[in-house]
C-alpha cells in the first residue's frame, strides 16, 4: 500500500519497515524534518552522540554485535565530514552501515551554501554506495535499496544525501516489498566444483591450517558454528586474523590463536610451513603476510571470499571460492562428509611439530610486582571475567594487540576492533554502541591512554542514556606502539611519541558523572578490576602501566612469518639494531 | 615433501586468470563496462583508477539504451596481468556496473576513434597537407584560406600516424575522443 507523505517522515517510516530500533545521531539545520519526525514517535530510539565521528563508531559496534545494519543521522556539511572517518572504518572492516546525512535544499546546491559539502563527492571513496536524492518521490526506494546494498555480499557502509526540501516535500512512500527486486545481488553459494577440489586436497594434507577472518562472522552465527564443526571433524589446526576473533572458540582443542605481525609464533610458523592453507573470509591483508615473496612458500592455497576482488589481490591463490563462507562451509563440510571423512595420517606429526612451537611459549614477558605489566592487567581481566557473556571493544595500539593475545573469545559477535584502518578513537564509542545494542551484557573497552582521549566527549553520550561501559585504560603516558617502533626502527629517538598533561581519568569520570578509580600497585588491581566490572554505571579505570613495554611477538614490517621477533630474545641494549633499515620504509 | 599434488595456475575451476602474478609485462586492455545512466556513475569509474593507482589511456562514454537507462563506458587500460584482473573485479564491485567486458581477451574485436585535427598553412604545405588527408580518408569539415579541420575515424594508431604526418605541415591543434569498441561477430 503506497502513501502520501513527507520526506522526513518517509525516512522513520522506512527505518521503521527495516526493523531499526536504534538510530544514532546528532542534529543540525539540514536534518531539523527529520528530527522533527523522530520527535514525534516512540519506536525507534534515537542516541544522542557528542560528535558524528562518536556516531558512526557506535553504529560500527551495534552492527557487529548484532549482525544488524547500524543507521546514523547526522546534518550537512561538518555533520557529513566529521562521519567520514567511520564510513572508512566500516568500509575497511566490512562492517553494515546507513548513514543519513542531511544536505543544503536542492535548489542551493553548488552555491557554497552555509553548511554545504559535496557530501556524495567526499563520500564516494569511502562507502560501499552512495545517494543523492533529488526527489521525494524517489526516497522511501533509495533507502530500502540503501539497505539491501549495505547488508547483501561483502557488507559496508552505504550513503544517502538528502536536501532539506525533500525533506519536506510530500511524496509516494512504497515498502520494501513494492520495490522492483534489486539488481544487485551477489552469489552466496559457491562453485561445487572448486570446493570438491578443495576437499580433495584435505583429504591428502598433511600439513594442513585454516586461517579464518572476519568474513565468517560477517556469514552470521551459523557460520562460526560450521567452522568448529568442520575443525573439531577434520582435527586440522586453525588460527585466525584480528577481524575473525571468537569464529572458532579459544577454548577449541584446535585452536593456535591469532595470526599475523602481532600473532602467536605457533599460529604464524604453522601458516609459513603449511602444506595446504585454507583462508576462510580473510583478504591476505599485509598485517598477515609480512613479506609476500616469502609469504608461506610451500603451501597449496585456497581462498574462500564473497568479494571476488579479494582473490589474487595479494597472493596469488590456487582454489579460488567466490561465495558465502558459511555457505561453503557448510557444502564442504557436506562433501567432506559424503566423501568418508578422510584426513591424512601425518597429521599426527604436524600436530607435534605445532606443539614445539607452542612450547616456545611466545607471549611470556617479564613480571613484575612493583609494576603493573600490560600483559598482567589483561590476563587479570581476562580470569575475572572467565565464563561471562562480555563483550570486548578496544582502540588502536599495543593494547589492542595485547588483548588479541590474551583475552579469549569463544563465540563471534564479541569482539569489536578497528582492524584495516586502524582509529584511535574508535573503543570507546563503539563500546557504547555495543552496550545500548545489550543493555544488560558486560561491555568493556581496552583502552590506551592516547586513543582514548581522540572521543573521550561520547563519555557524555554513555552517562546520558545510562550505557555503563567499563573502560580499562593501559595508561603508560605514552604513544606506545608508536614508541615500540620509534625505539626499534628510529634510533631510540622519541618524537612526540609521549602524552603530556593527561587528564586525571578519575577526576575525569567524575566530571561526566561517572565513576572512576586508579590503580598503579599490582596487589589492587583484581580489586580494582571487580569493582569496575561491579560498577553500574560507566566506569573509567586509569590503570597505570610499565611505559616502556613492547608488544611481541613481533613480525617487522618486510619479514616473513618465520623471522618473528620474540620478546624473550632480545636484549635490551641491541633493541635498536633488531631491525634492518629496509624495514623501516614499510608501515 | 607435500603430499599435495596441484599444478600453480592449473586450477581448472578457476574463475581467474592464474598467469604469473610477477610477470613483468604490462599489457593494454580494452575494456567495455556497461553501468546505469546515474549521477556520479563516471566519477566512480574514475575515482577508483586514480585512487588505487591504475592507468587510464583513453575513456570515453556515452548512454548507449536510453529506457534501460545504460551507458557504455570504454577504457582502455594498462597493466600487468595481476593488475588487469584485478581492475576488472573491482569495476564489477562497483555497485551500478551491470557488465565488466574485457575486449582484448574475449575474442576479435574492432576499435574506432574520431579525431579532429586543425592544419594551419598556405602554398606547397597546405596542398600536402590536403593530398595526405586523402590518402587517409580524411573529411574537410572547416576550411579556412589559411586552415583546414580534418576529420579522420579510425584506430588509435591510425589517428597516431595521421597526427605526425600532419605536424611538419601546420599541424595546430587536436581533438580526439579516445577509444569506442566493439566485439565483432554476433
Amino acid at each position: 500500500m503506497s502513501r502520501s507523505m513527507t520526506g522526513a517522515r518517509m525516512v522513520v517510516e522506512a527505518l521503521r519497515d527495516q526493523g531499526v530500533d536504534t538510530v544514532f545521531g546528532y542534529p543540525g539545520g539540514a536534518v531539523l524534518p527529520i528530527y522533527d519526525e523522530i520527535f514525534q514517535q516512540n519506536d525507534i530510539k534515537h542516541i544522542l552522540v557528542r560528535h558524528e565521528q562518536g556516531a558512526v563508531h557506535m553504529a560500527e559496534g551495534y552492527a557487529r554485535s548484532t549482525g544488524k545494519p547500524g543507521v546514523v543521522l547526522v546534518t550537512s556539511g561538518p555533520g557529513a565530514t566529521n562521519a567520514v572517518t567511520g564510513l572508512t572504518d566500516a568500509l575497511m572492516d566490512s562492517i553494515p552501515l546507513v548513514v543519513l546525512t542531511g544536505q543544503v535544499p536542492t535548489f542551493m546546491i553548488g552555491t557554497d551554501g552555509f553548511q554545504e559539502a559535496d557530501t556524495v563527492g567526499i563520500t564516494r571513496p569511502c562507502t560501499k554506495h552512495n545517494w543523492l536524492v533529488n526527489d521525494t518521490d524517489s526516497l522511501a526506494e533509495t533507502l530500502h535499496r540503501a539497505f539491501h546494498v549495505a547488508t547483501s555480499g561483502r557488507p559496508g557502509p552505504v550513503l544517502i544525501d538528502i536536501p532539506k526540501d525533500v525533506q519536506f516535500a510530500t511524496g509516494t512512500y512504497v515498502g520494501p516489498k513494492q520495490i522492483a527486486p534489486p539488481r544487485y545481488q551477489p552469489p552466496r553459494k559457491g562453485d561445487t566444483a572448486a570446493i570438491t577440489r578443495l576437499v580433495e586436497l584435505m583429504e591428502t594434507a598433511e600439513r594442513p591450517v585454516f586461517y579464518t577472518g572476519g568474513g565468517v562472522i560477517n556469514s552470521g552465527p551459523a557460520a562460526s558454528q560450521l567452522l568448529t564443526e568442520l575443525v573439531d571433524a577434520t582435527g586440522f589446526p586453525v588460527t585466525s586474523t584480528l577481524m575473525g576473533l571468537g569464529a572458532y572458540p579459544a577454548s577449541g582443542k584446535n585452536w593456535l590463536g591469532m595470526l599475523g605481525m602481532h600473532g602467536l609464533y605457533e599460529a604464524n610458523m604453522a601458516m609459513h610451513g603449511c602444506d595446504l592453507m585454507i583462508n576462510l573470509g580473510a583478504r591476505f591483508d599485509d598485517r598477515i603476510t609480512g613479506r609476500v615473496a616469502d609469504f608461506s612458500p610451500g603451501s597449496v592455497k585456497a581462498h574462500v571470499d564473497i568479494d571476488p576482488s579479494s582473490i589474487n589481490k595479494v597472493i596469488r591463490v590456487d582454489v579460488p571460492i567466490v561465495g558465502d563462507v558459511g555457505h561453503v562451509l557448510e557444502d564442504l563440510l557436506k562433501i567432506w562428509k559424503a566423501r568418508g571423512r578422510k584426513t591424512s595420517p601425518a597429521l599426527q606429526q604436524w600436530w607435534a611439530q605445532i606443539e614445539q612451537w607452542r612450547a616456545r611459549n611466545c607471549l611470556a614477558y617479564k613480571r613484575s610486582d612493583k609494576l603493573i605489566k600490560p600483559q598482567h592487567a589483561l590476563e587479570r581481566l581476562e580470569a575475572l571475567t572467565a565464563g561471562r557473556d562480555r563483550y570486548i571493544t578496544t582502540e588502536v595500539g599495543q593494547h589492542q594487540m595485547w588483548a588479541a593475545q590474551f583475552l579469549h573469545f569463544e563465540g563471534p559477535n564479541r569482539w569489536m576492533t578497528s582492524g584495516g584502518l586502524g582509529t584511535m578513537g574508535y573503543g570507546l564509542p563503539a563500546s557504547i554502541g555495543v552496550q545500548v545494542a545489550h543493555p544488560e551484557a558486560l561491555v568493556i573497552n581496552v583502552a590506551g591512554d592516547a586513543s582514548w582521549l581522540m572521543n573521550m566527549q561520547e563519555m557524555g553520550t554513555a552517562v546520558q542514556f545510562r550505557a555503563p561501559v567499563k573502560q580499562f585504560i593501559l595508561n603508560n603516558e605514552r604513544l606506545g606502539m608508536v614508541r615500540q617502533w620509534q625505539q626499534l626502527l628510529h634510533g631510540e629517538r622519541y618524537s612526540q611519541s609521549w602524552s603530556e598533561s593527561l587528564p586525571d581519568f578519575v577526576k575525569l569520570a567524575e566530571a561526566f558523572g561517572c565513576k572512576g578509580r586508579q590503580v598503579h600497585e599490582p596487589g589492587d588491581l583484581d580489586d580494582a578490576i571487580r569493582e569496575m566490572i561491579d560498577s553500574d554505571c560507566p566506569f573509567i579505570l586509569d590503570v597505570l602501566v610499565e611505559k616502556h613495554e613492547n608488544c611481541f611477538p613481533m613480525i617487522p614490517s618486510g619479514k616473513p612469518h618465520n623471522e618473528m621477533l620474540l620478546g624473550d630474545e632480545i636484549a635490551a641494549d641491541d633493541i635498536g639494531t633488531a631491525i634492518k633499515s629496509d624495514g623501516a620504509v614499510l608501515v | 615433501m607435500s603430499a599435495l599434488k596441484i599444478e600453480r595456475g592449473a586450477s581448472s575451476h578457476s574463475a581467474y586468470d592464474l598467469r604469473d602474478y610477477h610477470a613483468a609485462g604490462e599489457e593494454r586492455h580494452t575494456l567495455a563496462v556497461i553501468v546505469d545512466n546515474e549521477a556520479g556513475v563516471l566519477a566512480r569509474v574514475i575515482g577508483l583508477f586514480s585512487g588505487r593507482g591504475y592507468n587510464i589511456d583513453s575513456l570515453t562514454v556515452a548512454e548507449v539504451d536510453h529506457t534501460g537507462h545504460t551507458s557504455r563506458i570504454t577504457l582502455v587500460t594498462r597493466g600487468t596481468p595481476a593488475v588487469i584482473e584485478q581492475i576488472k573485479a573491482q569495476l564489477s564491485r562497483i555497485i551500478p556496473v551491470h557488465e565488466v567486458h574485457d575486449l582484448t581477451v574475449e575474442g576479435a574485436s574492432v576499435e574506432r576513434e574520431l579525431g579532429l585535427f586543425k592544419v594551419a598553412g598556405t602554398g606547397e604545405k597546405r596542398v600536402e597537407a590536403l593530398r595526405i588527408s586523402d590518402i587517409f580518408r580524411a573529411n574537410v569539415v572547416d576550411s579556412t584560406l589559411e586552415s583546414f579541420v580534418f576529420e579522420i575515424t579510425g584506430t588509435p594508431e591510425k589517428l597516431d600516424a595521421f597526427a605526425e604526418l600532419m605536424r611538419p605541415l601546420g599541424l595546430a591543434e587536436v581533438a580526439r575522443t579516445g577509444v569506442a569498441a566493439l566485439s565483432r561477430g554476433r
